[in-house]
């Protein structure tokens, strides 16, 4: 049974298809402004690549903030279950996660089933987010891609004390003006991140092992950052950015064969 | 599972026709009232009112006033104006729209009449001291303060005595404002009345101890402003006899307020007024029931017929706002038990710092004690500005996704 998983954020659109528990084809594209047909695309793209059309898939499951929008999918899930669920697929030993997305950061508590437990995320504020990441590359214009690897090099990681996006921007810019090096910038705006994170994950209260999921999880720093503040090493999967879907494509197969 | 779509998610409550008669007639009485002999007195929301109405004083409470602007979505427009005066975007946004409504006459209604003297009571919080003596100086009126000591452990009888006999000056501030005099009789005779009005409120939110429950918190919400303002005389308990009466039939007949009632749960804090109708849709699509809460139930206070002003003084300091955060706990989890409720809605509130500091605490004391889950929304009674409807629907559904 060929089943799939929407996940569309407010970023990225990722889709995964799934045939008997095997991964038959994933996608990845930018959301955009629209983001029902993103999904859309999302899903054709994984399709095309698996070589099925959508009358051979038996049920799609849709998560992510686009997921209410979605006309072709048959039931929304939210991205923290999905999140937990792909999560614990790929890392059955995990207890928790911690998903950094788009827009959103969220520490989920997942139970031996992949069940949420208990879940923190962060306000309406978006800092520590993926958002927050490119208006800092954008400030100091570097390619977010690279911001991870730029921050591994820094010996002494600037103090950039706020979390608030708009804030910190402004701290990074008067980093700038002062003349403090690129790679301690980002650095420090790593710690940042991991500060902020680190709050939410010891409220709920966090329990290893610890999974790393989202577009940030990409970031070598911000993941360097994290480890040294839970003063343990994190489990980043092969394909961060795909857990939801994943999810979603699982809970997918759950439902089509109940 | 979530519910069909298409189906009818809110099952309106007949009584509410006359609720709004009443507030209409309220309001527009008081309007009426502005510039004659008769008396207006602005009121905080857990003020002593029996004594206004015991003086035929017009009662008006800018916080009632403040729900209804934040309903109507104009609680953003009233803000900003006190905000364009110096007002911290961080004070209370009841607050805020309230000194832009009184300068601007915005607002559903066109702003409140203006009061003739002020009535503060500091039992919900320490803001309305500071938010009060800017009316008394802006509308250049005298201001009664009733300063309530808050409750850490338990009550003292020297606290008791110490607002029983504010209670006395307030009579006299009374007197000499209104140049009438004060009959305890008459007294006595609304505090009676307002007893029957609060135990029939009891009786109303209890029936929502049964599953299924008739009613939600949101429901509760809208039919709580008679009790809030009125509470006292007659039409509040004819009209809540007809309301009980109404839920009564509802579980005669097995009619609930939720189409397919599967979880309960109790709210914490103030509503979010302008997002009422979305989070009850939201929450009766996901067949959750919101039984009970925390805000209604503080004006279902014991006030003792033989000694009025000493029970009032301690129903007054006692109530939920003015309590440790140990007693709010036992408050809680007896409406955990009592309702029969499966988890916790926390509404982390912007502008109410009281209600708000501690609400982490009381979720581990909570899930603690009972196991049951807790979920924290942030977001402000009146201010849109602090919600963001996409997040906060996130968490309600993945909160719901998880129970078993």
């Amino acid at each position: 049974m060929t089943v799939a998983g929407v996940d569309i954020g407010s970023n990225t659109a990722k889709a995964v298809i799934m045939d008997n528990g095997d991964i038959l084809a994933t996608s990845l594209i930018m959301t955009g402004h629209q983001s029902r047909l993103a999904g859309r695309r999302a899903l054709d793209l994984a399709l095309r690549e698996a070589g099925l059309e959508e009358g051979d898939i038996a049920l799609i499951v849709a998560t992510g903030y686009g997921r209410l929008t979605t006309d072709f999918t048959d039931q929304k899930v939210t991205e923290i279950t999905c999140h937990a669920k792909g999560a614990h697929s790929v890392q059955p030993e995990a207890r928790t996660v911690i998903d950094l997305g788009g827009q959103d950061s969220k520490v989920i508590a997942v139970g031996e089933n992949g069940k949420v437990v208990d879940f923190v995320m962060n306000d309406k504020c978006a800092a520590g987010t993926g958002r927050f990441l490119e208006v800092m590359a954008a400030a100091l214009e570097i390619e977010l891609d690279n911001m991870g690897e730029v921050s591994l090099e820094s010996e002494s990681p600037a103090s950039i004390s706020s979390v608030c996006t708009v804030f910190a921007e402004s701290e990074v810019v008067s980093r700038v003006a002062e003349g403090t090096n690129k790679m301690d910038i980002v650095a420090g705006i790593h710690q940042a991140i991991a500060s902020r994170i680190y709050a939410m994950t010891v409220r709920v209260p966090f329990k290893e092992k610890v999974i790393m999921t989202g577009g940030v999880a990409r970031n070598i720093g911000v993941v360097r950052a994290l480890e040294k503040r839970l003063e343990t090493s994190l489990v980043v999967p092969e394909m961060p950015q795909h857990m939801g879907a994943l999810g979603a494509a699982i809970i997918a197969e759950e439902r089509a064969g109940a | 599972m979530v519910a069909e779509e298409g189906r009818k998610l809110y099952l309106k409550i007949d009584a509410t026709d006359r609720m709004k008669q009443l507030m209409t007639e309220y309001y527009i009485d008081a309007k009426g009232a502005e510039g004659t002999d008769r008396p207006i007195c602005w009121i905080t929301s857990g003020g002593p009112v029996e004594f206004l109405i015991a003086m035929d004083v017009i009662p008006i409470y800018p916080e009632n006033h403040g729900a209804m602007c934040g309903a109507s979505k104009m609680g953003v427009q009233l803000a900003e104006v006190a905000e364009g005066l110096g007002f911290s975007g961080d004070l209370c946004s009841y607050a805020r729209l309230d000194i832009g409504s009184a300068i601007t006459h915005g607002g559903p209604i066109g702003g409140l009449p203006r009061p003739d003297f002020l009535l503060c009571c500091n039992n919900i919080c320490g803001t309305v001291q500071k938010w009060y003596e800017e009316l008394a100086r802006y509308f250049e009126v005298p201001m009664f303060l009733m300063d309530t000591p808050f409750i850490h452990k338990t009550t003292y009888e020297h606290a008791t005595e110490y607002v029983r006999k504010q209670c006395l000056e307030l009579v006299a501030f009374l007197e000499e404002q209104t140049g009438r005099e004060f009959s305890l009789e008459r007294f006595a005779e609304v505090a009676m009345l307002s007893v029957e009005g609060i135990e029939l409120w009891k009786e109303v939110l209890k029936t929502a101890e049964h599953r299924p429950s008739p009613l939600t918190c949101f429901d509760a919400f809208i039919h709580m402003a008679l009790i809030v303002t009125l509470r006292g005389t007659p039409e509040v308990v004819e009209y809540y006899r007809l309301l009980k009466g109404e839920m009564e039939k509802r579980i005669e007949n097995g009619i609930s307020a939720v189409p397919e009632e599967k979880h309960r749960l109790i709210w914490d804090n103030i509503p979010i007024w302008f997002e009422m109708r979305n989070l009850g849709q939201l929450f009766a699509r996901n067949n959750t029931c919101l039984v009970a809460d925390t805000y209604t139930t503080a004006w279902a206070i014991d006030i003792k017929i033989d000694d009025p002003l000493t029970s009032m003084a301690d129903a007054y300091t006692g109530i939920y706002l003015n309590i440790s955060i140990d007693l709010m706990f036992e408050k809680l989890l007896a409406l955990i038990e009592r309702f029969s409720a499966d988890g916790v809605v926390m509404h982390s509130n912007r502008s109410c710092k009281p209600y708000s500091l501690g609400q982490y605490d009381l979720a581990r004391m909570v899930t603690e004690r009972t196991g049951k889950p807790v979920l924290m929304i942030e977001a402000d009674m009146t201010d849109s500005r602090a919600y963001s409807e996409a997040q906060v629907r996130d968490r309600v559904e993945a909160f719901i996704e998880s129970f078993p």
